[in-house]
């Protein structure tokens, strides 16, 4: 082969290649809608919001308190990530010494890779019975949110360090010029040169939250209910799914494809809203 | 002890007495200042006297070690890893490598504009302001007229005054230099060091920032590193050549500038102003 037909057919390759990624996601959400539009015709989509419970056995198709609990949970999270996140990356890039820095990197890094049933082992065995002696019964909205902190914690370091990697040296060099402290050139400069960068972290932060599934359901309680208290059981979208798909049938199966197909929603809103921010439109 | 090698013909003993009058309290001192990156030395030995409310202008070739000596002077070298400076330097009679040394006062005493503009990527305005609270100046009004005025001080203030909420980095190139030297004159230092602060932008902007600089004499000990022999003719009223010959950059003749182009006693100075070499 010559070596423009080298190209031509590697150039083939790759689009084909794309072309079956893109269309797994376009099968994915047709697959979600046609296994729901069942149930959402013939019920319609209010009644998944207005229902007075979720005993999908018995036709009462509730889903605000999952979708609460699991709104509650990412939200948690991604209040109690965050500023652990930045504060991370800015030590790790400002303050720690070059060996240190490169170990804790690596840390970080390793956090990241840990699969998330081994955080629900963890959460289950330690931090349920810590909670669990000081406001009983253990399982609850707080064990998830802190399991869930332990887990986007590392994507939002490893984000907001790549961010600030990028922020031109000669800020830094501009504001020491300028006789500006260390902190003052972080929290003046610095942080807001790198915020859209931070901010896709978050975004991307809490794309995991909202889909995490196996350790939550570990930790959470798994009650269907509205929590009055950070000490009450939950059990978000996520769980309810995995723990109802092995036995639901007919309407109780399709309105579990509802919910896949709510939160399937909700990350595609955080998608664009990470795309748009990287780009500079928000905030930038 | 090794006795200090004997100082070559033209060290600052022969060309101090030119450049300031006697009895003269210099602004800038820098006795025996070295700068090494690791193995490598960037400049040795300099000795240099900076008079008072003057512009100085460092000449010579790339990599003959201006640079590295203005980084001495402020300070910043300490930002380089691995950059060591031997020597003494001091501002205003006051030894600036001394230990716990305050540094944050000193670059408030000591501007410094680079080459490569850098505004912050702020507003026009906090680009001012946000120095300005850090050196504890809060009142509102006083900070509101400091940045009116250090923008009429560069001739910015009736281009932006319309759009000082505005991200700085919309602004032109020259204009973002102009800003620059704005935010730190508004610290009001006694000097400012100029790192060939006209070499990235266009010929007219340079122009106005060269006229800028040249308004700044009488009020402020200027350093400008500048490659343009023209320029340093132009506005400094003394010049420094520095040289690297096959070692480290050493000062070859600092002079005052009619001297220096017109009669110049160390023989690389006649070469370098006859553009015989460099």
């Amino acid at each position: 082969m010559s070596p423009s037909h080298r190209d031509r057919a590697l150039g083939w390759v790759l689009r084909a290649t794309a072309a079956l990624v893109a269309a797994i996601v376009v099968l994915i959400v047709a697959f979600l809608v046609v296994e729901s539009a069942g149930v959402l015709r013939k019920l319609g989509p209010l009644r998944f919001l207005t229902d007075p419970s979720w005993h999908p056995t018995s036709g009462s198709f509730d889903l605000t308190a999952m979708l609460l609990g699991s709104l509650l949970v990412t939200v948690g999270a991604v209040v109690l990530a965050t500023p652990a996140g930045v504060a991370s990356a800015l030590f790790c890039r400002y303050y720690a010494p070059a060996p240190l820095a490169k170990l804790y990197g690596r840390m970080i890094e390793v956090l990241a890779g840990i699969p998330s049933v081994i955080y629900g082992m963890w959460g289950l065995m330690v931090l349920v019975p810590l909670i669990g002696k000081w406001q009983p019964p253990g399982p609850s909205l707080l064990a998830a949110v802190l399991i869930l902190t332990l887990m986007i914690l590392p994507t939002i370091a490893l984000f907001s360090d790549a961010a600030l990697a990028k922020v031109p040296d000669r800020y830094v060099r501009g504001a020491a010029a300028l006789g500006l402290t260390r902190w003052a050139t972080l929290r003046g400069v610095v942080l807001p040169a790198a915020r859209s960068g931070l901010f896709t972290g978050v975004l991307l932060g809490m794309g995991r939250a909202i889909g995490e599934t196996m350790a939550v359901l570990m930790v959470c309680g798994n009650v269907v209910q509205t929590p009055g208290s950070l000490f009450d059981p939950i059990r978000p979208l996520t769980a309810n799914i995995a723990l109802e798909m092995g036995y639901a049938l007919g309407d109780h199966r399709s309105a579990l494809f509802v919910s896949g197909l709510v939160l399937m929603g909700m990350v595609v809103v955080l998608v664009g809203t990470a795309e748009l921010v990287s780009r500079g439109r928000l905030h930038g | 002890m090794i006795p200090p090698a004997a100082p070559p013909a033209h060290t600052p003993a022969s060309t101090q007495s030119r450049v300031l009058a006697a009895g003269a309290r210099p602004m800038v001192e820098a006795q025996r200042v070295s700068v090494r990156y690791g193995k490598h030395v960037a400049v040795e030995d300099v000795t240099v006297s900076i008079g008072r409310q003057q512009i100085t202008a460092l000449v010579g070739p790339s990599g003959c070690g201006k640079t590295s000596f203005l980084g001495t002077l402020n300070r910043l070298s300490d930002l380089i890893p691995g950059c060591e400076v031997a020597g003494r330097v001091s501002v205003d009679g006051e030894d600036i490598r001394a230990r716990g040394f305050d540094l944050v006062g000193l670059r408030r005493r000591v501007g410094m504009i680079f080459q490569k503009p850098n505004p912050f990527p702020l507003s026009v305005r906090r680009n001012l302001e946000f120095p300005l609270r850090e050196h504890g100046v809060r009142d509102r009004a006083r900070v509101a007229e400091v940045v009116e005025q250090s923008l009429r001080n560069v001739g910015l203030w009736a281009e932006v005054k319309d759009r000082l909420d505005a991200p700085a980095l919309a602004l032109s190139g020259g204009q973002q230099q102009r800003l620059c030297i704005a935010r730190a004159l508004a610290l009001e230092p006694d000097v400012l060091l100029m790192d060939e602060p006209c070499s990235a932008l266009d010929p007219l902007s340079s122009g106005v920032v060269e006229d800028l600089i040249g308004q700044l004499r009488a009020q402020y000990t200027v350093l400008i590193v500048t490659h343009n022999l023209a320029q340093a003719r132009r506005i400094a009223d003394n010049v420094a050549l520095f040289w690297a010959q096959g070692g480290p950059g050493r000062l070859v003749e600092h002079a005052p500038t009619e001297a220096f182009f017109e009669s110049p006693r160390d023989p690389l100075t006649i070469a370098y102003v006859g553009g015989l070499r460099g």
